[in-house]
């Protein structure tokens, strides 16, 4: 199925998990995460089953003002 | 004669918490980590700020460089929720936030405006209301509206953060008269955030009664950023010291400081 991993689209299987998405771009923490724009907690990666077209953010920490 | 440190016996309080210094500060914009480093342990803040964005080219690693400055420095961290123009995205971006920091602190950032930067103060009260009710300690970025902040001190905000100018202008206060009536007005503890240039507008406003100043882009974007952030730090506390001193009353006409009576010469009138 396809799904966009931070405006990107990839091709995961059919019952992939938010895991899934996170080890397809390769993250490494600290990070966070969400699901067409619903935060999705650290300790739901790997039950938050994704949807075709779903949107995901992963972000970053980053400096800001 | 001792001077007395007055950051000792007048700490900024905010949500219960004690805080050593007045000035909270951004970490965007300096010319290189190092700079940041050595203007941070200059200005000895109360808060650094930080944020979140997605990858971008080389991310991981100047990510962790940042992520592992933050922990070297060891200053309390306030997140914030920049570049959010819903309530849906500013309240995620929060969760987010509080994840990847483990903090409750938030620097809410709801922008309705993209040419001011001027926040959205319509859904500002709702965000900050559903904020605060989840757990966030949360630090509106806010107008100097009297109305806005009290409708923010209503919903639970135990302090607000009123700009003195748009973001990153460095104009200084443009609406001194909204700001000192927000001040007389309203008493929660109150951070002036955004549009502070110089060191003298930092001393203004904490001589108006405001509680701390909020500043990144002054400090960055200065020739020497490592001094001017200790020019801040010395400006911020001179005015809190100053505010707490009562200023003497003005007046028109002058008055000689030095006893007139027993001058030793004569004056034509």
């Amino acid at each position: 199925m396809k799904v966009f991993i931070n405006k990107n689209e990839h091709e995961l299987a059919d019952g992939a998990t938010l895991l899934d998405a996170i080890a397809a771009i390769e993250a490494k923490p600290p990070f966070a995460a969400a699901v067409n724009t619903q935060f999705v907690s650290k300790t739901q990666y790997g039950e938050h089953r994704l949807q075709s077209g779903d949107r995901i953010d992963i972000i970053f920490p980053v400096t800001g003002g | 004669m001792t001077m007395q440190t007055e950051t000792t016996h007048d700490p900024l309080v905010l949500y219960g918490e004690t805080f050593h210094s007045r000035l909270l500060l951004g970490t965007s914009r300096y010319p290189s980590p190092a700079v940041l480093e050595a203007a941070v342990r200059t200005a000895r803040p109360a808060m650094l700020t930080a944020s979140l964005r997605r990858q971008t080219a080389a991310p991981q690693e100047s990510g962790n460089r940042f992520w592992e400055l933050l922990k070297a420095l060891n200053v309390p961290v306030l997140p914030n929720t920049a570049g959010c123009h819903s309530i849906q995205e500013a309240i995620t971006t929060a969760q987010m936030a509080r994840e990847v920091f483990e903090t409750p602190w938030i620097k809410l950032e709801l922008i309705g405006d993209d040419y001011t930067l001027q926040p959205d103060t319509l859904n500002l009260v709702e965000a900050a209301g559903w904020l605060i009710k989840n757990g966030f300690k949360v630090l509106p970025y806010c107008t100097e509206d009297l109305v806005l902040c009290q409708r923010l001190v209503d919903v639970g905000c135990q302090a607000v953060m009123p700009w003195a100018a748009p973001i990153g202008t460095g104009k200084g206060p443009i609406n001194p008269y909204a700001m000192r009536v927000l001040r007389e007005r309203l008493d929660v503890p109150m951070i002036v955030d955004a549009g502070l240039g110089r060191p003298s507008h930092a001393c203004q406003v904490m001589e108006w009664g405001f509680d701390g100043v909020l500043l990144n882009t002054a400090v960055a974007l200065a020739q020497e950023p490592v001094v001017m952030a200790g020019a801040f730090a010395a400006a911020t506390q001179a005015g809190r010291d100053a505010w707490r001193s009562g200023t003497m009353a003005e007046q028109d006409a002058a008055q000689p400081s030095t006893p007139v009576l027993g001058t030793p010469f004569w004056h034509a009138k």
